[in-house]
């Protein structure tokens, strides 16, 4: 199976070469013949890549320990499910699953794209032939998956306890999806470069493409801060680790694209910005690959660290160079159709929105990359943790949760002053009066208090819209409230889905400014014993260690301590938190033994214990119990974020091509 | 009835485990899984559980050490600070040994600043969780914030010449056949279209 993996890494290397060579032909010579074989080699490159995948799988699940991957990343008694998703768990799996899903999205866009925007295919084509040629070099040159070793272990050495966890099946998987999948608006950029085709008609092409992006970004971030939560035991699920910043700075930039990309569409304005962003987030998305694999940055992802850094990197350069020549040379196509008529104008909103969305970009890569640059100039490395990256980010988001709320109550063009009166009575009052609320019940932390008062401004935007909308459509047409409401969100998904994101962006803000009030306290419990916490609300925690068990659980020796929960006095459940040894299929140890952590959540506040270890093997635990408030509600805020994705992009409503038309409409009627 | 000799070899195995299985927890007295009932309350294998560990003391709940702690990174490569690594999993064996160093110079009467300017002398700045605010850290400091205030100069200024620049539209002729009535309803039907 390792023969016809690497064979089918070859022909797929040399059908994305193919691919490549005539696809750009294609499209400058503008021949049939070229395109059709430019389009075809996609489909094949695709099967190829499914075939080293099948390869691939079959050596984890047939424990062929010769192939050096499986034996890395594999045992015999690793669970299935982590068998699977063993793939990716590793550096050479996942640039095999990056470059096949790669070409899966290439296959797709030529199947997906309508009949309109298919002028640009063969230099979609083209690009994305050339990206999944580079991916495929790597791993021939460097890191193929299908290595075998001199000799056949017994047995593998397993997967990272830490990765045998849920949230680690579909976390990367997710991320990488989000990251692959934003080659495709980037391969449209480059094709309206190339065929000078640069007016609104390509954002239409990519809209679901840029997305379906944002999307598997959104899940992939959520996914992995409620695996660092779960698994790592911090009693966080944000650290401002590099590669954390790295899978954040794309889904920045796409962001602030899926709010430019509004203006372009109705009044043909930033052309210039929305293309740059576009390829920036593409190289970006790049970049976070260069800093996870080669550990140029120190970061807890180190599992993932090599030499391929440095492909990345001279990628990256490459990409980078020849993108911005090919924008700057366009530049004199790309003006605007239309001007700014005043500074108050949902248009100017939206350009502070993307300045802030950039500058918080700009500053998180900042703080990602000042270690070197303070290397490069004083010859010290510093460290640039979390402290830094609050004292700079918080202000910035606070702005930019403000401009949530802003942005949707100014009018398009021009707001009147009687107009700002009707759309921000409301909701100001609901922010100042939250923030008196919380003056009164005598709260003093001025970023929670910011944070809660400018969340209850944009909630109360949000239900503005909702309810004006509704009660729009029950006068016009009669219809009940809930068919009214249902019907506005179905005939305007891309504004009350925008709408459901930011409410959920703000439920995530609230829940981050909780952090604040965390609680942590250590102690040794003989069994019987117990640990008094006190509760940020107010109540006291009662912890009373019941005992340890140990037992032996799928591929890992568990040593799980029970502690009974009292709240004020009164039992409210136990929990239970483990010591985790895993083994490999002939009982021995493979790593350092791991924590799982119990946690009991409600809507108001975590409890999250840790089991550290115990004195002199006896029973007598060292725990940490951490009180986190509202972390709850980042789950559920992620989940508000998604759904508000999922209606924006689903299928149907007002087509994307008769919006943008109803928007130049407007401007003809009022400019006659 | 006979039994097959697959099916009688694994009765007698099972027999003998069951037997083997009774008889074993009657020498093994000394080996007991259950809370506090053991001599010792000992654990069956305490290899499973990591590192044996010291008792926390009241001096390792210190909120002043605590915030001390969380200024100094751990020089374990995890990067993360002191207080967070040594409690995350406790398997980490360099920031125990830091936290001890902390608690000694506290011991010895010095206070916060005093005990991060120590770790400071002995490891160089790249045990700060944050850079200090002096020298070209100022840049690493500021560099965002002025960048974004100068990206917002200018675009204001940009926002200012371009609505300068769009001159306001003459008032567009009414068409013969629309009456001041029907106008003045198309324009507040699309203010709210717009809105």
């Amino acid at each position: 199976m390792t023969i016809l993996g690497t064979l089918a890494l070859w022909v797929a290397f040399l059908l994305a070469i193919f691919g490549a060579v005539v696809g750009f032909l294609g499209g400058w010579k503008d021949r049939a013949d070229l395109k059709r074989s430019a389009r075809n080699a996609v489909f094949a490159m695709f099967g190829a890549m499914a075939t080293a995948v099948f390869a691939l799988e079959w050596a984890l699940f047939h424990h062929d320990f010769n192939v050096e991957y499986v034996a890395a990343y594999t045992s015999r008694n690793l669970p299935i499910f982590y068998t699977w998703s063993a793939l990716y768990a590793g550096q050479k799996g996942s640039l095999l699953f990056w470059a096949t899903v790669l070409s899966l999205f290439g296959s797709l866009a030529q199947l997906l794209t309508a009949p309109r925007h298919r002028v640009y295919l063969p230099y979609v084509t083209g690009v994305v032939s050339t990206v999944a040629a580079f991916f495929i070099l790597v791993m021939l040159a460097a890191a193929n998956p299908f290595d075998r070793l001199a000799y056949t272990p017994l047995d593998g050495g397993g997967l990272n306890p830490q990765l045998q966890n849920p949230g680690m099946v579909f976390h990367p998987p997710m991320l990488y999806l989000g990251y692959i999948s934003m080659t495709i608006p980037f391969a449209f950029a480059i094709a309206a470069l190339l065929s000078r085709r640069l007016d609104s008609d390509w954002l239409v092409a990519i809209r679901k493409w840029t997305l379906v992006s944002w999307l598997f970004l959104s899940i992939g971030l959520v996914l992995g801060m409620w695996w660092a939560y779960v698994e790592l035991g911090w009693g966080g699920y944000w650290a401002w680790d590099p590669v954390e910043n790295a899978a954040l700075l794309p889904w920045l930039t796409m962001t602030a694209f899926l709010h430019s990309v509004m203006i372009q569409e109705k009044r043909g304005m930033l052309k210039k910005w929305n293309l740059a962003l576009v390829i920036g987030s593409w190289l970006l998305s790049i970049m976070g690959t260069f800093i996870t694999r080669s550990g140029v940055i120190s970061s807890v992802h180190s599992f993932t660290q090599s030499s391929v850094g440095y492909y990345f990197l001279v990628f990256l350069v490459g990409a980078a160079i020849a993108s911005f020549t090919l924008y700057a040379r366009r530049l004199p196509l790309l003006e605007a159709e239309s001007r700014l008529e005043s500074m108050v104008s949902r248009e100017a909103t939206f350009l502070f929105n993307n300045l802030l969305f950039v500058g918080i970009a700009f500053s998180v890569l900042w703080g990602t990359l000042f270690p070197i640059l303070s290397e490069a100039v004083e010859g010290t490395k510093v460290t640039v943790g979390p402290p830094f990256f609050n004292q700079v980010n918080i202000p910035l988001g606070l702005g930019l949760l403000a401009l949530t709320g802003i942005g949707p109550l100014i009018a398009w063009r021009r707001a009147s002053l009687p107009n700002l009166r009707r759309q921000f009575a409301v909701p100001v009052t609901a922010g100042v009066f939250a923030m008196l609320l919380l003056l009164v019940i005598g709260m003093r932390d001025l970023s929670p208090m910011l944070t809660v008062g400018i969340g209850s401004f944009v909630v109360a935007t949000v239900i503005q819209e909702f309810v004006r909308g509704t009660r729009a459509r029950h006068r016009q047409y009669g219809e009940a409230t809930a068919l009214a409401l249902a019907r506005l969100v179905a005939r305007n998904r891309r504004r009350y889905g925008g709408y459901v994101v930011h409410a959920g962006i703000v439920v995530l803000f609230i829940a981050f400014a909780g952090m604040a009030f965390k609680t942590e306290t250590e102690a040794t419990l003989r069994p019987g014993e117990s640990a008094t916490v006190k509760s940020p609300y107010g109540w006291t925690y009662t912890f009373t260690h019941l005992g340890i068990s140990q037992y032996d659980q799928l591929n890992r020796q568990v040593t799980a301590a029970t502690i009974e929960i009292r709240r004020n006095g009164k039992r409210v459940g136990l929990l239970t938190t483990e010591k985790r040894q895993h083994v490999d299929g002939l009982g021995r140890p493979t790593f350092q033994p791991s924590t799982a952590v119990g946690i009991r959540s409600d809507p108001l506040e975590d409890l999250y214990v840790v089991l550290g270890g115990v004195v002199n093997g006896t029973e007598q635990a060292v725990l940490r119990f951490t009180i986190n408030p509202l972390v709850w509600w980042v789950w559920y805020g992620g989940m508000i974020v998604v759904l508000g994705g999922l209606i924006v992009m689903w299928p149907g409503g007002t087509p994307a091509v008769k919006r943008t038309q109803a928007g130049y409409a407007v401007r003809l009627v009022a400019e006659k | 009835m006979i039994l097959r000799p697959s099916l009688a070899r694994v009765a007698v195995l099972a027999l003998a485990c069951a037997l083997l299985g009774g008889v074993a927890p009657l020498g093994a007295q000394t080996r007991d899984s259950l809370a506090g009932s053991g001599p010792g309350g000992t654990l069956w294998d305490p290899n499973r559980v990591g590192r044996p560990l010291e008792p926390i003391t009241a001096a390792d709940n210190d909120a002043a050490i605590q915030v001390i702690e969380k200024r100094l990174r751990c020089t374990c490569s995890c990067n993360q600070d002191v207080y967070t690594c040594r409690t995350t999993d406790f398997s980490c064996t360099t920031s125990p040994t830091m936290h001890r160093h902390v608690q000694a110079l506290a011991s010895r009467g010095l206070i916060g600043q005093q005990i991060v300017d120590s770790f400071v002398q002995e490891d160089g700045i790249a045990v700060l969780m944050a850079p200090p605010a002096h020298g070209f850290n100022l840049a690493g400091y500021f560099t965002p914030g002025l960048v974004i205030l100068a990206a917002g100069v200018l675009l204001v200024l940009a926002l200012r010449r371009w609505s300068g620049d769009a001159a306001p539209a003459p008032a567009p002729a009414a068409p013969a056949d629309a009456s001041p009535e029907e106008l003045e309803r198309l324009r507040r039907e699309l203010a709210q279209f717009t809105d």
